[in-house]
């Protein structure tokens, strides 16, 4: 008996839908480049002025810091809905360290990292060993973790922070080197430059390494020319954003912090053996226990992660505002979330990146700030970003419905 | 005689992308005679009543319905309920909180001036559990019923429609003796007040006692319709039609080279999770050797999946008794990761729920189960885990543009090729496949077959469940036979006819 050769109109089916997972994949990027443009030009400018973008990254950075956490448990198939809460008693806890007990700030942010994981393991515990949903969980955590923010705090704001506290929440890199004039953009920091000019040079190499290992490999690259303008794009915007840095005051610390964190997770995500297990378990729950997955432990460490990544933020959200409040990180989850959903995360998990949590965080971003300068009242403000998400998760629903119809 | 047909079905032709699920199927009903259809898994019984019953609407199959006479062109459910043709499906549909008043009236509410009456709702309720031999409170919760009851609710359901006709989808294949027992005294019962019934069943020994008329479908195709009230017709005369004659070429020629033992399970006993001291699989003993083909042959319900998932790392099933010998050394699995660990694998029967991960590619699936095969120090080499998938892509011949292609897109058969990939890739010695061939097409079935004895060939032990007794008849060194959780023979290949594995299958004694 022949091999009967099955009929070929599924290698067709398959071309659309590889289309439209792309199209899913990089219209946030594609609308994250039309929203700057957009308001670049409402607001004649003033977007991309130096010291606005620094304002950007500092105004958000605790936002973008609980979406990489976020996007981690969304992928798997879970939601947090206590990180403002646990953002708030973290803080609370840094200060009382720091101010009223007076212990170094090394070890108080140590100590305060600890606490947080742990917040984190007290959740994972109840959600991964007990069963119980993490939307449950977490809801119950964002009452008692403001509650214990409360008691913690004696229901008042506890505060000044040390000054290196505050540097790391708000400050800037020293000029290290001298200040260079670079003609009609005036004088910008060196450092900050050379900095810039590193992190292309790795960009490119890493890049290029990785294209030749593929080739290696026999697998499929992009042309020449497409990997030369994707690496051009991506030198051109971050030098320009370097450089408009360097023209205002350095780097912010936060964004050299956040720019580690995001290329931490984003290689935990992709590369280890755990960042794949948190998809396995997202996009199958059963189909990865059957196959030696885990899944209870997966689901315990991603809330340690979250609970961690919470305290930094918590930290870096008290050092900013130089005091801890028993306010703090409210609806922070909401906004983590939103930029989890808006940077392509699927509502049934399995799907996200770290990297499109963060645009989608910036996009909320760039709107608030725009908005803002462009004199819009805060409840526009707050009605468009709640239509961007609705619209975000609209086309990813349409996107996958589509590429379902094509099978 | 025609004038007392209730049911008749003509030429009905039902086709699924690739498959034809019903060719030319006739079906005649009397009015008033319990009828029973018969036939392997996939043989189309409950494809032909989705079509009788409106799942399936006018339109979407070709043939022709005549219900009492007159032409029906259903377009969904409720227009056939209408009609007063019932089907009570396999899987209960009662919702567990609710009580069984609510249940027996759900999507039919006795209303009072746009309010529920509660007391005429319980009041007729009651009356019709009494019909149907039960004694229950009607405001009783369904989920406080064993399931021989809550089949009953589902009947009294049926009759709370002015049911005509009764379909019946394997009604007692989750009950007990006794269970089972009452139901079909009531289906004979109702025969006296002239309802008409159609029972699917694999248990021959119920149609037997209860059916007037039985047809046989075999491959979605009517092959013959008896009639019980003769004397001739026995369990063996319907067993030689449902499994028909021919084993033709569908299956590459292949001679096993037996070696040593590979899996031994001993006195292994699982109980159901969900039922309160059930027995799934009781005291089974079986055996795999390196280099062999076994298969395990069992009707629904026979503990088959059961059986093989608890051995796998206990996936299913609480107060697992026995013990597991790999290679004669015996060994504690307690997880999946325990098992791979030991070298056992198991692919579903359920590719789609427990077997892939259909929104990744082909290469993420490829290495789901074995990562860290691919991995030094918990980081991914992801152009070793490309140049596997490739590997497998050419070896198993999965027909896909490239191994980035999401598994959700590709065909039966090639999903199933990536889920053995996926198993083969973790370098098992012992290999259990569940339903491998289910779902796909006849030359998808043939390669699958092919990779089959190519595995046995590198001597590995593989262990075959299969609903198609053809199918283990055609590729098996030895079957084992179980029914209601007990292994109940094993035959070798020289042996093992149809007729003696659904004997087997089909027998409640135990073997001696």
């Amino acid at each position: 008996m022949t091999t009967i050769v099955e009929a070929d109109p599924e290698t067709a089916v398959t071309a659309p839908t590889r289309f439209s997972v792309n199209l899913r994949q990089s219209g946030i990027y594609i609308a994250f480049a039309a929203i700057v443009v957009l308001f670049e030009i409402l607001t004649s400018g003033s977007l991309l002025e130096p010291q606005n973008i620094s304002n950007i990254v500092v105004q958000n950075s605790y936002i973008l810091i609980l979406a990489i956490g976020m996007i981690l448990i969304i992928i798997a198939g879970h939601i947090d809905l206590s990180a403002g809460s646990v953002v708030a008693v973290t803080g609370a806890v840094a200060a009382v360290l720091m101010v009223n007990l007076d212990v170094p700030w090394p070890l108080a942010i140590l100590a305060t990292l600890v606490v947080g994981a742990l917040i984190g393991a007290w959740q994972g515990f109840w959600i991964a060993y007990f069963g119980i949903p993490a939307f449950i969980v977490t809801l119950a955590g964002m009452l008692v973790f403001r509650a214990l923010t409360m008691t913690v705090l004696g229901n008042q704001g506890i505060g000044p922070f040390p000054d290196d506290v505050r540097t790391l929440a708000n400050g800037f890199t020293p000029g290290f080197l001298k200040n260079i004039g670079l003609g009609v953009l005036g004088g910008a920091d060196l450092f900050t430059l050379l900095v810039g000019l590193a992190a292309v040079a790795g960009i490119v190499a890493v890049q290029w390494r990785a294209r030749r290992a593929r080739i290696g490999y026999g697998q499929a690259v992009d042309t020449p020319l497409v990997f030369g303008l994707k690496i051009a794009g991506a030198s051109v915007v971050l030098m320009f954003i370097v450089v408009q840095l360097a023209r205002f005051k350095n780097l912010p610390w936060v964004l050299v912090l956040l720019a580690a964190l995001v290329l931490t997770y984003t290689l935990i995500s992709q590369r280890t053996v755990f960042g794949r297990h948190i998809y396995a378990v997202g996009g199958n729950l059963q189909a990865a226990g059957l196959s030696g997955v885990k899944v209870k432990s997966v689901t315990f460490w991603i809330f340690v992660n979250m609970g961690l990544l919470a305290s930094v933020a918590g930290i870096i959200f008290a050092g900013r505002l130089n005091q801890a409040g028993p306010t703090a990180g409210n609806a922070f989850e909401l906004d983590a979330i939103a930029a989890a959903f808006i940077g392509g995360a699927a509502v049934q998990g399995g799907v996200g990146k770290v990297v499109g949590a963060i645009t989608g965080g910036l996009i909320m971003a760039v709107i608030n700030n725009g908005m803002s300068l462009i004199g819009s009242p805060s409840e526009r403000v707050m009605l468009v970003k709640g239509l961007v998400l609705l619209a975000a998760v609209a086309f990813d629903v349409w996107a996958k419905r589509r590429a379902g119809r094509s099978r | 005689m025609s004038s007392d047909v209730i049911l008749r079905m003509r030429g009905i032709t039902k086709t699924f992308p690739g498959v034809a699920a019903l060719q030319d199927v006739n079906l005649e009903v009397r009015r008033g005679e319990i009828h029973a259809i018969c036939g392997e898994n996939g043989a189309g019984k409950s494809t032909l009543m989705k079509v009788l019953s409106g799942v399936y609407p006018h339109g979407s199959y070709s043939g022709e319905i005549e219900f009492d006479g007159e032409p029906c062109h259903f377009g969904g459910i409720r227009d056939s309920e209408r009609r007063g043709i019932v089907i009570i499906h396999q899987e209960l549909a009662l919702i567990p909180h609710m009580s069984i008043a609510e249940n027996i009236f759900l999507g039919n509410e006795r209303v009072h001036r746009g309010l529920i009456d509660w007391n005429r709702t319980n009041a007729e309720a009651g009356a019709l559990l009494r019909r149907v031999g039960l004694r229950d409170n009607p405001v009783t919760p369904a989920m406080d019923l064993g399931v021989g009851k809550q089949q009953l609710v589902e009947i009294a359901k049926a009759l709370s429609k002015e049911v005509r006709l009764l379909i019946l989808d394997e009604p007692t294949a989750a009950l007990n003796e006794s269970d089972s027992r009452h139901l079909l005294d009531l289906l004979l019962e109702f025969r006296e007040r002239g309802i008409t019934c159609v029972i699917i069943s694999h248990k021959l020994n119920e149609i037997e006692a209860v059916a007037d008329t039985t047809t046989i479908l075999r491959d979605g195709r009517t092959i013959e319709t008896l009639d019980m009230r003769g004397k001739d017709v026995s369990e063996d005369r319907i067993i030689s039609g449902m499994v028909g004659r021919d084993l033709s070429h569908r299956f590459p020629p292949h001679t096993s080279v037996v070696g040593e033992e590979a899996l031994r399970i001993e006195d292994w006993t699982v109980h159901s999770p969900t039922q309160h001291g059930r027995t799934i699989v009781d005291r089974a003993n079986l055996s795999v050797r390196r280099g062999e083909i076994v298969g395990l042959a069992g009707l629904m319900g026979a503990g088959r999946t059961e059986l093989a998932m608890s051995v796998f790392g206990r996936s299913y099933g609480t107060g697992i008794t026995g013990q597991v010998y790999k290679d004669g050394v015996p060994v504690q699995l307690r997880t999946v990761g325990d098992a791979i660990a030991h070298g056992i694998a198991y692919a579903t029967e359920d590719r789609k729920r427990y077997g892939l991960n259909l929104i990744e590619d082909i290469q993420r699936n490829v290495s789901g189960a074995a990562l860290s095969l691919l991995a030094k120090g918990g980081w991914v080499d992801d152009n070793r885990e490309f140049q596997v998938a490739e590997e497998y892509r050419h070896s198993l011949n999965i027909k896909a543009p490239g191994v980035g292609a999401v598994t959700g897109t590709l065909s039966g058969g090639n999903q199933q090729k990536v889920v053995l990939a996926k198993w083969i890739f973790t370098n098992p010695d012992v290999l259990i496949l569940d339903e491998p061939t289910r779902g796909i097409d006849i030359g998808a079935k043939y390669e699958i077959y092919t990779i089959i004895n190519r595995l046995a060939d590198e001597g590995k032990a593989i262990l075959v469940i299969s609903s198609e007794l053809p199918e283990l008849l055609g590729i098996c060194d030895r079957i084992y036979a179980l029914s209601a959780g007990r292994v109940t023979g094993e035959l070798s290949r020289a042996d093992a006819t149809p007729e003696r594995l659904m004997q087997l299958m089909t027998s409640l004694k135990e073997r001696s």
